[in-house]
């Protein structure tokens, strides 16, 4: 445990564990889903490009895990792996799958979905990254500093993505509309704080839920204007909240993956 | 009477120059501005590192070798070595030692700085023209970017501004 976290209230730190869980389990998905895609992007570029996404996001979630570590909750391999699927607190949006197969064969991958999901959570975490650089947690705030600096590649690569798909042929508008009402079905738990929301602001962690939100349709109307289109709105009715351990079956499918070489041997070195 | 040696910090930033990018040799940790602190207390050293990107698979590496290095002086006892966010590592911090070594090494050095509508100009680390061409943003790691040099037709890369402005 470091010095400042000593300090805390206990309180104060089941608020800004909760937090933490939730961005990094965020990311941690967001990783894998994205890892998948490897070998299987529309052209090599896209192939190190997003790769290289995925490799800085799954940093930022080691980053998170590292500072649950300091706060005492468990060693950072183990809060990433050992954690069963009820325990993650990731929005549902990041456990779905990239599409129809398996990465190793057979993977009919739905690249329209990828973008819009990419832009649509990156600009999310942006958002977020923002209002963390004043929390009142202050190695949070210095991490989120650091984040943004990478953020800014992967938020400019997805946008160019998503203007450029929707102002080509009428098939790619056609899959990036199906692809936005799809993402949006699954956005009701993305800002959402969980069960301790309410004190995860009040302890100034991060803003709230509603104000969170109103900053990512602010940041997206600009861009959605220049195409002619109106900012999503998210499913009126939230089904399942993944800020409180409510989950579908591809996020078991995903975690048994992700985790089989820990599984075998929890002290193999990477 | 032998007088006790005085370990230095200075001494150990001059064995951390030994300490090379694992990926590339023209440049040392303190030539690209990585190495944030040194201190010395009783022949134990801790060194505190910025890293360049967070989720740089050669964090580790670079760990190792920073230890394997400081422990070649034969007053050091411990080596302890600190992977710190604050400040963050921005792209400003390569000294002038490292853009010449990242020059000599094929890459590009990051612009000094953008202009303000976010874009940034590289020269051609091996002809020196600016007739040049983004192919990736993104490129084999995650600090670099991939280039084409359209004067002198030979790809190259770039290291990526990175800055607190973004």
């Amino acid at each position: 445990m470091n010095e400042t976290a000593k300090t805390l209230s206990p309180d104060y730190k089941v608020a800004l564990a909760e937090l933490l869980l939730q961005l990094a389990d965020d990311d941690f998905l967001f990783a894998y889903r994205g890892s998948e895609w490897l070998g299987l992007a529309p052209h090599i570029e896209e192939d190190v490009a997003s790769s290289s996404i995925s490799q800085d996001s799954m940093g930022h979630a080691a980053m998170f895990y590292n500072l649950l570590e300091e706060l005492g909750m468990g060693k950072a391999n183990d809060l990433a792996h050992a954690r069963p699927a009820n325990d993650r607190k990731n929005s549902i949006l990041l456990e779905r799958v990239n599409g129809p197969g398996n990465y190793m064969e057979d993977a009919q991958f739905d690249w329209a979905y990828a973008v819009v999901r990419n832009y649509f959570y990156v600009q999310a975490k942006k958002v977020k990254m923002d209002s963390l650089k004043q929390s009142t947690y202050g190695p949070l705030a210095e991490v989120a500093v650091k984040v943004n600096m990478e953020l800014y590649y992967h938020l400019l690569h997805w946008k160019t993505w998503f203007v450029q798909l929707l102002s080509t042929t009428e098939e790619a508008k056609k899959r990036m509309f199906q692809a936005i009402d799809k993402v949006m079905d699954d956005f009701g738990d993305v800002f959402s704080q969980g069960a301790r929301g309410k004190q995860i602001m009040e302890f100034g962690l991060i803003e709230e839920e509603s104000v969170l939100n109103r900053k990512w349709s602010a940041a997206l109307a600009p861009v959605m204007e220049s195409l002619g289109l109106e900012v999503p709105r998210k499913a009126s009715s939230k089904i399942q909240d993944g800020r409180n351990g409510e989950h579908t079956e591809e996020l078991h499918k995903a975690l048994s993956t992700l985790g089989e070489v820990y599984n075998i041997d929890p002290v193999a070195p990477w | 009477m032998i007088a006790p040696l005085h370990l230095t910090t200075e001494e150990v930033l001059l064995l951390l120059e030994n300490v090379k990018d694992p990926e590339i040799d023209t440049v040392s940790i303190i030539d690209l501005g990585m190495v944030e602190a040194v201190t010395v207390k009783n022949r134990h050293v801790s060194i505190k590192i910025l890293p360049t990107f967070l989720g740089c698979p050669a964090l580790e590496i670079i760990k190792n070798n920073i230890i394997r290095a400081v422990k070649e002086h034969p007053d050091v006892v411990e080596v302890s070595v600190e992977f710190i966010q604050s400040p963050p590592w921005t792209s400003d911090r390569i000294k002038e030692k490292g853009l010449q070594g990242l020059k000599a090494f094929g890459i590009a050095p990051p612009p000094k700085q953008m202009k303000e509508d976010g874009s940034w100009h590289i020269d051609c680390p091996y002809c020196g023209s600016a007739y040049v061409t983004m192919e990736n943003i993104f490129g084999p790691t995650a600090c670099r970017s991939i280039l084409y040099c359209k004067s002198c037709k030979n790809p190259f890369e770039a290291m990526k501004p990175i800055s607190n402005l973004m």
